[in-house]
């Protein structure tokens, strides 16, 4: 079963229903990976990695610095084939459809699969025309006030900035614009919004607030994160992914698992080792 | 403080810990003795000691509250602390245990026992013996031994019930030996707390080893 989606123009990919991947009990899947390789020229980044993305849930992706957590989340809405010489092989299906067919377009699916970056960027340009710009690179027809002040709203920004749209975003603090910009990925209404350690660069009150928003909009939002703070993905995340390098400096996942077992009584040594800080 | 010296600081309150239960181990069975032996100096001197266990307990408590606070423990770290939080406290209450038993000694002052001590001093032995197993099984992370604790308390049961049995008869052949078959009532029913809370370390060992906290008692009936 497909739909298309109201007011973002034509949908090529398909969006089946949920039903058809979800067991008794467990929510459905929105992003399966297998088998993922990811190499940059002649060096492989990321090696073998296999899980599923659970709808509506928080998923946080921990390990070391080289470990491919941040290649394998760029993969998720094809930032990778940005980069000169990277190669991505292996599956990654979007609700049951291949993200990398050639029939995909990128910028309509990465309306739907929003990123958040660890440096918060707006656009030099007004608060209000920030949040505007996602929507009219898809072609948005719909009524704009309306839906900037809907995502404003989502991302707990609206009651700080809604006297001063016309403001230049670059005056707002650095935890206002990285609420920013997330207000602009959550504008085109993402089904998954992909966040690069987006709580790093944020002083400990701007980081709460993000821990909040993510809390709030994982209902509607598949949300992953890829974090060094080991207690953020413990009190954000209901899934965790642990990764690693290996001896050729490739990144694999070690374990996969809900987060309060991954942080209480792991599986794998390694990431006992890891979360503990015996890691060598 | 870094990490490898939060890892010393696991380790060396793992230590305390098996020092404060040697303390509490001891105190019983000094307790019991004096009992025996109707040394009232040494009972007082248990009742005495019993303050240094509290003071013990708490300073372990705050250390473990202090590690949590700025070392944010995971995994094994966290299971070790929280079970050792849990363990101090079931020892500082042996240890009040102990204390009770002096306590009935003073009270029961010159008199002599209603009966010779024979099955009380048994008691204590096996719930000492259990206090330093689950302790032991602490240090060897030893689920096995764990099991074994908790099924030694069956037999501290047993002896309890016998015991109860026996007390309960001298009081109704003779009304006079009421006090003095109720004081000894309590000294058994404080050794036998003291292997009911030796079971709740097993149970706590076979947390931080498995990550499963269940009464052991009902896995292992």
């Amino acid at each position: 079963m497909t739909e298309t989606r109201k007011g973002l123009g034509s949908t090529t990919v398909p969006k089946l229903s949920v039903k058809e991947h979800a067991a008794p009990g467990e929510s459905p899947t929105v992003i399966t990976v297998n088998k993922l390789d990811v190499h940059y020229g002649t060096f492989c980044a990321v090696r073998g990695v296999s899980m599923k993305i659970k709808e509506n849930r928080v998923t946080a992706f921990i390990g070391p610095s080289g470990c491919g957590k941040s290649t394998v989340l760029r993969c998720f809405n094809r930032m990778n084939v940005l980069i000169p010489g990277a190669r991505v092989t292996g599956e990654i299906n979007f609700f049951g459809q291949d993200l990398y067919a050639a029939e995909v377009d990128p910028t309509e699916m990465r309306s739907r699969v929003g990123m958040v970056f660890q440096k918060p960027n707006p656009f030099p340009k007004s608060i209000y025309d920030n949040v505007a710009f996602g929507l009219k690179v898809n072609g948005y027809t719909g009524n704009y006030p309306d839906a900037v002040e809907r995502s404003l709203k989502r991302a707990a920004l609206w009651g700080e900035v809604k006297d001063r749209l016309k403001e230049n975003a670059l005056q707002l603090s650095g935890g206002q614009q990285q609420r920013l910009c997330i207000a602009r990925a959550l504008a085109p209404e993402p089904e998954v919004l992909l966040m690069d350690e987006p709580a790093s660069a944020l002083d400990p009150i701007s980081t709460l607030a993000i821990e909040q928003l993510i809390n709030d909009l994982c209902t509607d939002v598949s949300i992953i994160i890829v974090t060094h703070n080991m207690q953020q993905a413990a009190r954000v995340s209901h899934e965790t992914a642990f990764f690693m390098v290996d001896d050729d400096r490739a990144g694999y996942l070690v374990e996969f698992d809900d987060t309060s077992n991954i942080f209480t009584n792991p599986n794998d040594e390694r990431t006992e080792a890891y979360i503990t800080g015996r890691f060598s | 403080m870094l990490r490898s010296e939060f890892h010393a600081d696991l380790q060396k309150l793992q230590d305390d810990l098996l020092n404060l239960g040697s303390m509490v181990e001891k105190a019983t069975i000094k307790a019991i003795d004096a009992l025996k032996t109707r040394d009232l100096p040494l009972s007082r001197q248990v009742i005495e000691e019993d303050d240094v266990i509290d003071d013990i307990r708490y300073e372990i408590e705050a250390r473990c509250e202090d590690l949590i606070a700025k070392q944010q423990p995971l995994a094994t770290d966290l299971r070790l602390i929280i079970a050792i939080m849990h363990i101090v406290g079931e020892l500082e209450r042996m240890g009040d245990y102990a204390e009770g038993v002096a306590k009935i000694s003073l009270a029961m002052g010159d008199e002599a026992p209603l009966k010779p001590l024979i099955d009380i001093p048994r008691m204590a032995q096996k719930a000492s013996l259990m206090t330093r197993q689950s302790l032991d099984a602490l240090v060897e992370r030893d689920v096995d031994l764990a099991i074994t604790v908790a099924e030694s308390d069956d037999e501290v049961d047993a002896l309890y019930d016998q015991i109860f049995r026996e007390l309960v008869t001298f009081m109704i052949e003779d009304p006079r030996t009421i006090q003095r078959a109720t004081y000894l009532l309590w000294v058994a029913h404080d050794l036998e707390r003291i292997a009911d809370r030796a079971t709740n370390i097993a149970e706590r060992v076979v947390y931080l080893v498995t990550g499963e906290l269940s009464k052991l008692k009902e896995i292992f009936p």
